[in-house]
Parts: C-alpha cells; structure tokens; sequence
C-alpha cells in the first residue's frame, strides 16, 4: 500500500488562483467544517478558548510580500493544502500502509485506522499538508473530498470538494489534471500553471496559477495620452466645444 | 507485492435534513444550508452549514465567517438567561432571573417615562437587521430617540449616494458584473456585500478585466486590483476631482447621458437674495431646462424635450446658467489640476492622468451596445442600450472621514460624468433601489405623552424646515442628529449617545436600551471614557445614566455595564425577516427578501430579541402593538412579519401574499406565509423585467414594475443631483436667509462644507501638530461585522492583532516586526506590537479592528490573546476634536451627516520595547467577571457517528 | 525541527545499543557467563530502551505492529525489521554466550550485522528526507554508523578500537557540520521556489495563516540561536570525542581508576552524543519553515 501506483487513471487536484484569491480563508473554515463532521476523526482544537488556541486545518491561506526590482510591493495571497503529488514522498515513508495514493484518481489519503500516528509522513512533506491531529493522533490532510466528488447522496454540481465549493471569488479549480482537455488543464495551460518546489522532484498534482502583472497602467501613457487630449484650454473655448459636440449628438436639432 | 488499497465509502450520507435559512455571521445575509444530524438523544443537531447555491445573494459560496456558524451557534459566550445587575456597574456581577421579573423591571422603568416624557428613553440598536421593525417599535413608543449604527459606520456613503443618484453602494446596488470591463474600488475595509463583491471580482478577473484598487492599503481586494493607486487617507475627494477635471477638459463625459438624465442642463437661479443658487422652477415645481430643439424655458420632463447643457436663460439681465456651466468653472480650474493636487494625494500627476485615461479609453473605445428596447420618462423609446463598462465601488474608508460625504458625492458624480450609472458594464441600482431622496420620509421628533411620534425618526432633510430642533432651537434628539452641527445626518448619530447622555446635553435621559452594540469596546471612540461615563454618578450617587437595558445574545464587554440584561438568540435560533422596508437582499435583476427560522431550538432560557420587545410592547399598551381593547396584535415577531401591514397590502415580507400565497409585492397577508419561505430555501425573488434591468430611475417599465411591487406607490422618475439643492439651502440659510438660522459659530463651516456641487477640504487639523502618521482600521475579512471573535475556529485565524506599519516607517524608528511600539494621538496613547508591511501607504499605520478583547468578556480565559497582544485603536480617538480655544468643543464627525470620523485619526509611533520585555498590550483594562464563565479547553467536534 | 526528548534518547541510546551487539556478535570482547549477561543487558537495555522511546512519539503506539509491514518502501518499517531480527539473533547468540558459554560465531557476525543494519536504516529515516537538506545527505548514516561503532566500542571495552573510531567519527561529526551548514543553500529551496512567486521580485512571508501555532510550526520550527548553537557543538564534541579520547590516552597504574577512567569516557560520550544529537534535530531546517518565514 506503501507504494505508489504505477500510474493512476486520472489525476484529481485543485487549480489555485493567485490572481483571485482575496485571502479570506472562506476555504479554510468550509474544510475545516466539512472534514469535522466527515471523513475519520474530527478535526480538533486545543485550548480553544484560552491562551494558545490550536487546532488541525487541512487548509490554510498564507499571505506573502513580494517587492518587485522597481514599483509597488505587492500583497499575495497564498492558499496551500495537500497538493496530491504523483511522486508523493509522504506515502513512501509510511511504515504501515495507512498512507496511499489512490490508483483510480490520484488522490492521496490516510487510512486512519492504521496510522499509528508517528508523524513521519509529515517529516516528508514539503508543503506542510499534513497535521496530526492531537486528540485521534492520527494523521490528518486534504481528502480532496473524496467523500464528496463521488457522493451519491450530493446533487451532482456539489460534488466537488468543499473548499472549491465554497470559494467567494471563484479562485479554486477542480478537476483531472491528467486528462488535456479538462477545463482545470486548459486553465494550467493558458494561465501559466506552477509547481511549488518543483526541486523536490514530487510532482504535484494541484497547480498554482501566477498572478498577473501588476501595475502596469503607468507604462501605457503614451498609448493613452491621444484619450486625454484636451478639448480647450480654456473654459471659454470648453463651452465652444460643448455647444458643437451637442449638435453631433444623436437627435441634435441643429 | 501488488498495489492494493483499503475499500472506501466514497457516498456517506451527508445529513438527515438540509434546513435552508439566512446567515446572520455579517450584513451580507446569505443563504445557507443547515445539515442537521441526529445525534445519539434522538435530537436533531447542526453538523455542517454550506451556501445555498439558489440564494440570490451568495449563490451557493460561504465565507469563513458563514461556515463557521456552528462555532457561533455553540459558543460558551452564549447568555443563558436574562440578568439584574446585583454588584456595581461594570463589575460583572449580575443574577438571572425569570423572564417575568425581567420583563416587569424593563416595564417599571419604560411606562413612566411613556407616559411623562418619551425622549427620556434613547433606544439604539447596532448591528440589527430588523432596523424597520426596531424603528416601528421605538416611533410608537413615543421617542424621538432612535437609530442604529449607521451613523459611525456609513452614513456619508449612504446618504451621499441618495442625495446625489437616489442609491448608494454596498446592498444598495452593484457594478455590472457581467459586462464592466474595468473596474475601480476606493476606500479601506473588506467590507459591505462581502460575498457578492468577492464574487463580481472573481468574475471580471476571469475575463481578465482591469481591476484599480485606490487604497492606503494593499489587503484584500486591493492585493488582487492590477494597479494599486496608495492613496494617502482622506484625499480620495481631492483625487477623484482631479479625475474630474482630465476628464472634463478633455471632453471625455457623457454628455447625451448628461443631458437626459442628470441636472446638469436645470438653470440655477443667479439672481441675489433667498433663492440665489436653487433651482429655476414651473409653476408645478418642476425644474426648468432649456429646450435645444426650440430655445424654450421647459420643465425638465416634458414629453420630447432636448435638455440644453450649454444654454443659457437671461431675465431682467440676469443670466441664469446650467449646473453644468457652474461645474466646467469649478472642476476646469487649475486647483484640481493633477499636478497641483499630486503632493495631497501622493500620487503622481502622471499615474493621475494615466488612470484617468484608461477610464476614458474603456468608457467611450468599449462602449457597446445590447439589443433590448425600452421607453423614458419622457416618452421617448430607445431602440439599444448603450454601455460603459466602467465601474465604481467604495468601501467604508472614503466615508470615515470628516470630509466623507462630499467625497462620496465626488465619486458619484465621477460615475455621472461618464455616463454609467444604471447602464450596461456600471453601476446598477439593487431594489428598492433607485429611490430619490424624496421618495425616502423625512425625519420626525413630535413627541406625545402616551403616544406615538409623529412618524418615522430618520430620514432626509430637505433644507433647514425638516431640521430636528425643538422651538428654543435646541435638538429635539439626545444624539443632536439633524441639527446645524450636522443637518443630514440620516442614520442618526449612535456615537454621541452616550457621551450627550452623561453629559446631559441637550438633555438628561432615565433610560439607555440599546441592542447588539458594543459601546464599552469596540463600538466607540474612546473607549475609556465611554466606560467612565458609564459608571459615573452624580452628587446624589446615582448613576449619570440611570438606567442602562442591554440585549445580546453573548457575553459582550457591554453585558457588564447594563442593569438587565434581555438575553437574545442566536441566528440560527430565531425569527427574522431579511425586508425590503429594510435593507434588503435584493440583486440588480430582481427584488428579493428572506426571513431566519428557529432551525434548532434554543437550550437556554432566551428569547429573540424582536419577540421580547412585541412583550415589552403589549405590556406598555403601545399603539401599533395592542387592539383598542387592549390585547395583542402579535404574539411574537412571527406573528408580527407575517400579520403587520405598513400600508395596505404591503408587509415586513414581499413573497407569498394573498390568501393563496400567489401575490408578490401587494397583497393581503398569508398565515401561511413562513412555511412557504421555508419550502423555498428561506428566501423569495421577483425578477425585473429585461426592458427595465437599465436605466431603472428614467425606465417606464422598471417604475411601473416597482409600482406593481409595492416599492412605490406611483413612478417616480427623476434626475440625478449633480448639484444638490438641499446642501445649497443649509447654505442660504448659513449666508442670513430664512427664518431658522444656524448659531454664528457655525455659519461659516456650513457655508463652506454644505456646497451644493463636491469640494474637497483638508479635515480639521487642530491639535495634530507633532502627529502626523494616519493610522487606519479594517475588520479582517473573517471576522467582518461578525458579532465577536470568540469564534472558537475564527480565533485561531485571528487571535491577535498587530499594529502594520511601513516599511519606512519601521526603518526610521529601529523597529523590527514584534517589538513594541507607543503609539500616541492627541487624545492618548498605547503600546502595542509592531509588524512590517511593504505594501502599505508610505505614511499610514493600520491594524484589524476589534481582535482586542476585555479580560472576562466574550467566555475567553484572561490570558487569551485578544486579551493579552490584541488592542483596540479606539483608545486613541475621541468623539470630539481636541480644544481649538473657542471655548466650544467639535465634534469628530462630518460637518454634513454627522458621521464618525473614524479615519481623520492622525498619530506619532516610537520604539518602546523588545518583544521580551512587555507582557501585554497597553493600556490593560481589569478584567471584569463573566456572566457565563469560560469555554471548554478542547474541542472535538461530531454530531453524527 | 523540534528536538523531541524520545526521539533524541532513541537514537542515542539505540544507536549505542546496537553498537554495543555489534561488538559483541563480533566477539569482542568474546564474553561469557555472568559478565556477558551483564553486557548484554547493557545492550538490550540501550537498544529495546530506544525502541520504547520512540513509540513514546506515536499517537497510537498500540498499532506499532503494523509498522513492521511496509519494509518493501519504508525505512522506518525496514528498520522496525532489522531492529527485531538483530535483537532476536543476538538474543539467541546472547542465551549461547550466558547459558552455554558458547560463541556461535556465525550467528554472532550475522547479529552484528543487523545490528548495523538497523543504525543504517534508522539514518536513513532522517536521511532519506529531501525536505530536511542539512539530513539528505550520505553524511547522515555516515555520521550515525561511526557514532555506533565509536560508542559501541567504547562501551565494549575495546580500547584500542575505540580509539581510531572515536578519531574518525569526531572528524565525520565536523565534516557533517561542515556539510549540513551549507545543505539547506545548495539544496536551492527558497521562499521563491516555495510560492512559485521568486522571479517577481522578492518573496517575504507576511501575515502567517494563523496568528496561533499549528502542529508544523510545533513540529518542524525550532529556530536556534547561532551562538547557543556554536557553544553546545563545542561542548557536544568534547563530550563526545575529546573527552573520552583523553581519558582513553591516560594511562593509569591502577585497574580501578582505568575502569573509573573508560566509565567517565563512556558517560562523557553518551552525554556527548545527547547533545550533539540535540543540535541534530534542532538545527535541521524543515523547508516548510520557508512558508512561514522561518528556517
């Protein structure tokens, strides 16, 4: 179980928009309420009302400054949850089988009844996509719903993971990114789509979706100066120019 | 070994009923699922709660605060009975007791002052959302004394917007989603109409539409914007005329649009004396124009008329000219020029011209067309419907300032010139919406012993007759609303409440009652003094403030520092009605209302706050509330959404009237009424016509339908105000004429400020010297106008808050992120910790608002992080300005609506310690004791197996 | 990384433990009777204690069984294996050396072998870790093999050996620093890479996702001070390496005060190994720190 799949049918993940995303961890508390109430153990919180509040998320929106060489700093908001690797060194570090990756679409679990919750396949993870959670002590991470994109007893538009579900700004795409012709592949395509820490060598799944350029309006003046050419200089000459560009009007009499 | 992996029950059920009601986590009112499990007792228990994907508003989506309802729902802050303060005022010390005792102590209090003089009771609710139902129960008890908090949070945005077009932003209306192709957003906080701004961003960047974000800082909305414009605080006026004046003298306006649909063409009375600058008029009243077709003297809307912008009209050699002439002197002038309003603005002249440009560019060259017909006000049938698919939108942080409602009324008139408003790719009216002020009431304090006040408390004023000032000239409200200090203050003015009622100016009251508002925290400026005033006592050691009444359903600071407490429900708990007499939930396309239902019953000795005043209310014998014999209309608020009319046929609820439940809008009631909301998802929606989704204020077809809605009673087409004749009569009045006269100190600032077309001005800068940082707040978009942090998954998100300064500033003053910085202000200071931020207006500290949390309150243990690290900026504002030596004290507010100048806030920031070296926050408050002790330390949440 | 107390004193203890069998499946020293059964107390008592350590870590130490199932892909599973195979083998060889007197010795190679087996796979389980550069390196078993035949010769009273192997493995131990101060860099993970936002301009991580702590934070950030760690290295290596070479040079008359001589080397190297494993986990810097803009 251990070992990865030679290769799976299809390839499930999540496409993120970091044009889009506003940061308003909308994704993080739909995740963290669905995967309370489903899949194996609740999500737990220590301490929740006193001093050093800390529960299990399996998702979690970091927010990051870049400064570009010239111009404005720019504020990026940063969503990361399991990335569903096809390389995923968290399942091959894990000495019981309760780690694995799915060979029908990709994505990566833990079978809670056999984690014996050593923390090891945490250790693996670059992406900090896994948690124990420290009331089950059992490893916790992003099921991409799996007990929702198949559910039966969920109208069909629903059945996508919640956090996709849930997302205000439309910036959290689901779907096969192993099959070319999926909207999310389309997407990865035309958008740039990145890996994170693709020096890893884990091949993830999910992609990130570059910001676009910003700021960049100053650098078009001159295109749009001709838009700003005064039509006087003077209030007087304003009012000439009013009165013939109200005969040019549709309907003007004159 | 081959590959094998465990079997997996990928269709577990998901609930065992979906119970479809109204989130009440912000003012967004979104739709959700309820997934109700059944857990091992039998009992049906919220497990889980998603968007409704049906609802108008949201859609299907759900913010973080939505989804994290079930937290809210089963807080420890929850009161559990009603309270009798037993120890001192802001002790913590209360008993409960029996809603009957609580309920007879509230009628002990409130019948006499009924009876002997009603403005001794000042009601203000916060963040209600019954305000139509609160305010009908406050007019029939008889005073003057009533509003929510609209006064410190968005009064300029409000009524800036009404004056000015008929309709505001945020649920007032909304950019074209659909077909903007650029748009622009103004003003700090991540605020109003939360989800469907989030989603229209979401959409117009998936087609890779230009997003301007003009905001001191780049959070948010404002991270995702393609260009960030950082605007120093207070300036957008300043920066928005300059786009005015590129604009204009470049000819890139809308002049068709200006002509048929604005005042610009109406003819201002230049003739000296009492009706110098209004309008010229018809015998009928109307506005008069000059016909282009025929040269002739016409009102405005006649049947064909060519409304002239460049005409003038000449009598007894006098000319009287446009608003459009008197607009080309005003913003042609070099003082708005980029260049000489740059340095103010902190933005270069050339970023000014090229946003100005790009606005012109995709305004006038994507300019299109759609294919739907419709007819004028005047008659006139329109084959297309043209496009600008350039939008607006401005948060509360533009309005937050002392010159916020002429900045406002900048911002609409930027959208005015150029022709998008109410037309394809702009800004779009949301029903009941477009509405004039005078289609609005005006405001009302006629007081009665025993009787109702002569009808509702707010409004808007259209000159100094509506004034609310009593025969002596002093103010007829305890907040001074609608007075020469500031005459348009529609929301009223809930943050001089206290501080006028402590003060006993203009008058003493008995009782304070007040609903969901946290005055001793965050909900006021001066936090400090508030609860001083609080506590105070006169000579006879009674409190300054007899008695305070205070409704919450959580153990808010405010709990402590009331007599009784009315204990509330929680959202999921209760009856409410989402109304269009209200604030509604309506979208561009369609009118839309929703009530809330009890989908759990509460497990506390609580009750709905709008239920326990229908008792209070049948217990006082009020009007509105009990028959002639006596006995009660309305059992509970129920009762009262379903059986109440305002006028005939019209109710709290728009869907499902009619005996058989088939009439929208009008309609005899329907006692069935809720069932069939909730067969519905919680909510009802008629849409508009497709002839009448533009140009709704001058479409025959949108006022007929709005008639048949019951919105209005007859169409009410009219123009939007680019000059605004109300603001020009405070100014006659300010210049000697009329029989009511503002107090000498005034009549200056009212001359200068209450301009009939928007100016800019620097905001009083008396006592800032040495001061000269803008330190600004936002509510973090998770916790946005949700009612407290102690949300146990929110918290975790947000547990503490530091002070954001800039990258410059951090430098300057050897400050490193977590070290402890003073931050002082004219009126007093804190030590709170610092934490770097790049993309942030050189000059301005900001901090999310209202993480700081009083030691006791809200169920959190004392050492919590909002207690300990998280602080209030509260503490360094005052509700008034500092001394000027004139012997009077000014308030800090706008001079034209009263409106809390939350973001005039200037400070100096110095180093005071490592991050070793301080254990808290400063200042640090005792902790007060909590009605309902504190919460449970882990949380391992399931309801189903 | 958090320097977890039960995973330090497993790798310590274990580390020494097995080395302990090592020496002792060897033959050497070729005890019998009453003297092995004290040794191989010692040795089982280091290696079981270790292993027992270690579960302490576990959120279900009652399923550890499991964990002898995935020995095909996982080292912690292979080591799990070798570790019971080595302890059963030198159990065996441990009943023939007390009971019978006998040195099986091929039953004693093959024990001492998996007993350097499982030293091996334990480095492997830190060093197999790409997220943990200063770690994913040949440095790591290197450095663990040569602690456990250093500590296991020390202990097994094989002077002579102990020497050279504690000479080498003080060098290996600076050679590792040398090398794991400089992996994280050459390893070409940045906060660039991490947000795929490096060629923009440059990253800083901002407001973290949650103003509390999380189990990653707990787990994989443990920032140490430069000049705290630089002190504990210089008392971890004399500890370790200079101490007890020292007191292996000195050369005393009396059998006693040697053996009081070997038992201070022994203790110093333990102590010595303590901390040096400390500065393992604390200084190891888990990539996932970069998101939160901390090493």
């Amino acid at each position: 179980m251990t070992e990865l799949p030679q290769l799976t049918d299809r390839k499930l993940g999540l496409v993120i928009d970091l044009d889009t995303c506003v940061g308003c961890h909308a994704c993080v508390i739909s995740c963290k309420g669905w995967n309370t109430e489903n899949y194996g153990a609740p999500l737990s919180d220590q301490d929740a009302y006193g001093a050093n509040p800390s529960g299990t998320f399996l998702n979690r929106v970091h927010s990051f400054e870049v400064q570009p060489d010239a111009g404005a700093a720019q504020l990026i908001h940063f969503p990361k949850s399991c990335l569903h690797c096809e390389d995923a060194p968290c399942v091959t570090v894990c000495p019981t089988g309760a780690s694995y990756k799915r060979a029908e679409d990709g994505i990566v679990l833990v079978n809670e009844d056999a984690c014996i919750g050593c923390g090891l396949c945490a250790w693996a993870c670059p992406y900090g996509a896994r948690e124990l959670d420290q009331a089950a002590g059992v490893m916790k991470k992003c099921t991409l719903c799996v007990d929702r994109i198949y559910n039966e007893n969920l109208p069909e538009e629903d059945r996508v993971p919640s956090c996709v579900r849930t997302c205000p700004a439309g910036a959290r795409h689901f779907g096969d990114l192993g099959d070319d012709t999926s909207e999310v592949s389309k997407l990865v395509a035309e958008r740039g789509g990145m890996d994170l820490m693709p020096e890893m060598g884990t091949k993830p799944v999910n992609k990130y979706l570059p910001p676009r350029p910003k700021d960049e309006l100053a650098s078009d003046i001159d295109v749009l100066a001709p838009f700003l050419k005064p039509v006087a200089e003077e209030p007087k000459g304003f009012m000439g120019w009013l009165d013939k560009a109200l005969d040019k009007l549709p309907g003007g009499a004159k | 070994m081959t590959f094998q992996q465990p079997e997996l029950d990928t269709s577990p059920k998901v609930s065992d009923e979906i119970r479809k009601t109204t989130c009440y986590m912000c003012a967004c009112r979104c739709g959700i699922n309820v997934h109700m499990k059944t857990d091992e007792n039998g009992e049906k228990q919220v497990a889980y709660i998603e968007g409704n994907r049906d609802h108008p508003v949201n859609k299907g989506v759900l913010c973080a605060k939505g989804s994290a309802g079930i937290m809210q729902v089963n807080a420890p802050s929850r009161l559990r009975a009603p309270l009798k303060r037993v120890g001192p005022r802001g002790s913590g010390e209360f008993e409960e007791i029996s809603w009957d005792e609580a309920l007879d102590i509230a009628v002990g209090w409130l019948k006499p002052i009924r009876e002997t003089n009603p403005e001794k009771l000042a009601f203000f609710t916060g963040r209600d959302q019954s305000q139509s139902f609160t305010g009908f129960w406050a007019q029939n008890f008889g005073t003057p004394n009533f509003a929510a908090h609209g006064g410190f949070c968005s009064v300029n945005m409000a009524a800036g917007g009404i004056y000015t077009m008929g309709g505001a932003f945020w649920e007032f209306g909304q950019p074209d989603w659909d077909h903007t192709k650029l748009f622009m957003l103004f003003g700090v906080a991540e605020d109003h109409d939360s989800n469907p701004i989030k989603m229209g961003i979401g959409k117009i960047k998936a087609r890779g539409a230009r997003v301007i974000g003009v905001n001191p800082i780049r959070s948010g909305y404002n991270a995702v914007a393609d260009d960030w414009v950082g605007i120093t605080p207070g300036t957008d006026g300043l920066f928005i005329l300059a786009l005015v004046h590129v604009l204009m003298k470049a000819g890139k306006i809308d002049l068709d649009y200006l002509s048929r649909y604005t005042n610009a063409p109406v003819l201002v009375d230049a003739s000296d004396g009492p009706n110098k600058g209004l309008f010229l008029r018809d015998a009928d009243g109307k506005p008069l124009v000059k016909d282009r077709n025929t040269g002739e003297l016409t009102a405005f809307d006649k049947p064909g008329v060519r409304p002239d912008l460049s005409a003038t009209h000449e009598v007894d050699g006098v000319t009287h000219r446009p608003v459009f002439h008197m607009m080309a002197d005003r913003y042609l002038a070099d003082e708005y020029a980029p260049e000489a309003v740059a340095d103010r603005c902190g933005i270069s002249a050339k970023r000014i011209r090229t946003i100005a440009a790009e606005i012109a560019r995709v305004a006038f060259d994507e300019a299109f067309e759609l294919d739907q017909e419709w007819t004028d006000f005047r008659g006139e049938k329109h084959a297309k419907m043209i496009g600008r698919p350039v939008s607006f939108h401005s948060m509360r942080g533009v309005s937050a300032h002392a010159n916020g409602f002429q900045t406002c009324r900048a911002l609409h008139v930027l959208q005015i010139l150029l022709g998008t408003v109410e037309v394809p790719g702009g800004f779009r009216f949301k029903p009941p919406y477009p509405k004039p002020p005078e289609a609005h009431p005006k405001p009302h304090g006629k007081v009665t012993c025993n009787g109702p006040l002569d009808g509702p408390h707010l409004g808007f004023v259209h000159g100094p007759e509506d004034l609310m000032l009593k025969d002596d000239g002093s103010p007829i409200r305890i907040d001074k609303a609608f007075t020469w200090e500031n005459p348009m203050s529609s929301h009223g003015l809930m943050h001089m409440v206290i501080s006028n009622a402590h003060a006993g100016n203009p008058y003493k009251i008995d009782t304070l009652f007040m609903y969901m508002a946290n005055m001793s925290w965050n909900s006021s400026m001066n936090t400090r003094g508030v609860i001083d005033m609080l506590t105070d006592k006169d000579e006879s050691g009674e409190y300054k403030i007899p008695k305070i009444i205070y409704s919450d359903a959580y153990s808010s600071e405010m709990v402590a520092y009331a007599d009784l407490i009315l204990p509330d429900t929680t959202y999921l708990e209760r009856h409410d009605c989402i109304s269009l007499l209200d604030r509604p939930i309506c979208e561009a396309d369609a009118a839309a209302d929703a009530i809330r239902w009890p989908v759990i019953e509460p497990d506390r000795d609580v009750r709905g706050f709008q239920s326990t005043l229908v008792h209070l209310a049948n217990r006082l014998g009020m009007p509105g509330f009990v028959n002639e014999d006596g006995s009660a209309k309305y059992q509970d608020y129920a009762d009262y959404i379903v059986n109440h009319e305002r006028k005939p046929g019209v109710g709290p609820l728009a869907g499902f009237r009619g005996t058989d439940g088939s009439k929208a809008g009008r309609g005899e009631v329907n006692p069935d009424q809720l069932d069939r909301y909730i067969e519905n998802g919680g909510f009802f929606v008629s849409h508009i016509p497709d002839e009448a989704s533009y140009y709704k204020p001058w479409n025959m077809a949108y006022q007929n339908w709005a008639v048949e809605m019951g919105l209005c009673d007859a169409p009410t087409p009219y123009l939007f105000q680019l000059y605004s004749e109300p603001l020009r009569k405070f100014q006659l009045a300010a210049e000697g004429h009329g029989e009511r006269q503002p107090p000498e100190h005034l009549r200056a600032r009212i001359k200068e400020t209450l301009d009939p077309m928007p100016i800019w001005y620097d905001t009083d800068q008396t006592g800032n010297e040495g001061f000269t940082v803008n330190a600004l707040t936002q509510r973090p978009m998770a916790m946005y106008h949700s009612w407290g942090t102690q949300n146990a998954w929110l918290r975790q998100l947000h547990g503490r808050n530091p002070l954001y300064v800039p990258t410059k500033l951090m430098r300057e003053k050897g400050l490193s992120d977590g070290d402890w910085a003073k931050v002082s202000s004219p009126h007093g200071s804190i030590t709170v910790p610092v934490m770097e931020m790049a993309a942030l207006n050189e000059n301005t500290v900001w901090t999310w608002n209202a993480i700081g949390k009083r030691k006791g309150a809200w169920a959190l243990e004392h050492d919590a992080p909002e207690a300990t690290k998280g602080f209030l900026l509260n503490h360094l504002i005052h509700e008034l300005l500092p001394p000027k030596g004139d012997g009077l004290r000014w308030a800090n507010s706008d001079p034209v609506t009263g409106q809390a100048a939350w973001f005039d806030l200037k400070v100096k920031i110095e180093k005071a310690a490592a991050p070793a070296d301080l254990a808290e926050s400063q200042p640090e408050l005792p902790p007060i004791k909590s009605p309902v002790g504190t919460g449970p330390k882990d949380l391992t949440w399931k309801v189903g197996k | 990384m958090h320097p977890a107390p039960s995973v330090i004193a497993f790798t310590t203890l274990s580390g020494m433990g097995f080395g302990l069998l090592v020496f002792l499946g060897l033959g050497m020293p070729a005890v019998t009777g009453l003297t092995a059964f004290v040794f191989y107390v010692l040795a089982y008592g280091m290696a079981v204690g270790g292993l027992l350590a270690s579960t302490f870590h576990l959120g279900h130490p009652e399923r550890a069984i499991k964990a002898f199932s995935q020995w095909r892909s996982s080292w912690l599973s292979r080591e799990g294996c070798c570790a019971v195979a080595a302890l059963v083998i030198m159990g065996l060889f441990a009943f023939g050396a007390v009971f019978l007197g006998a040195q099986w010795r091929f039953l004693g190679i093959i024990g001492a072998g998996l007993s350097l087996m499982t030293v091996f796979t334990t480095s492997m389980i830190y060093a197999q870790l790409k997220t943990i550069p200063r770690w994913n390196s040949a440095w790591t078993p290197v450095m663990f093999l040569s602690f456990c035949l250093a500590g296991g010769a020390l202990i097994a009273g094989q002077i002579s050996l102990a020497q050279p192997l504690l000479l080498g493995a003080a060098v290996i131990q600076l050679l590792t620093w040398h090398v794991g101060d400089r992996a994280f860099a050459e390893a070409g993970t940045t906060i660039g890479s991490a947000t795929g936002l490096g060629d923009r301009g440059d990253v800083r991580a901002f407001e973290p996702p949650h103003t509390g702590s999380n189990y990653l934070l707990r787990e994989f950030v443990h920032e140490v001070g430069r000049k705290h760690a630089l002190k504990l290295r210089v008392i971890g290596f004399g500890l370790a390496f200079a101490l007890p070479l020292l007191l292996l040079l000195a050369q005393p008359d009396s059998v006693g005060v040697k053996h009081l001589l070997a038992a201070l080397a022994v203790l110093s190297h333990l102590a010595g190994v303590v901390c040096s494993r400390w500065l393992f986990f604390a200084e190891a810097e888990h990539v996932v720190g970069l998101y939160y803009g901390k090493r």
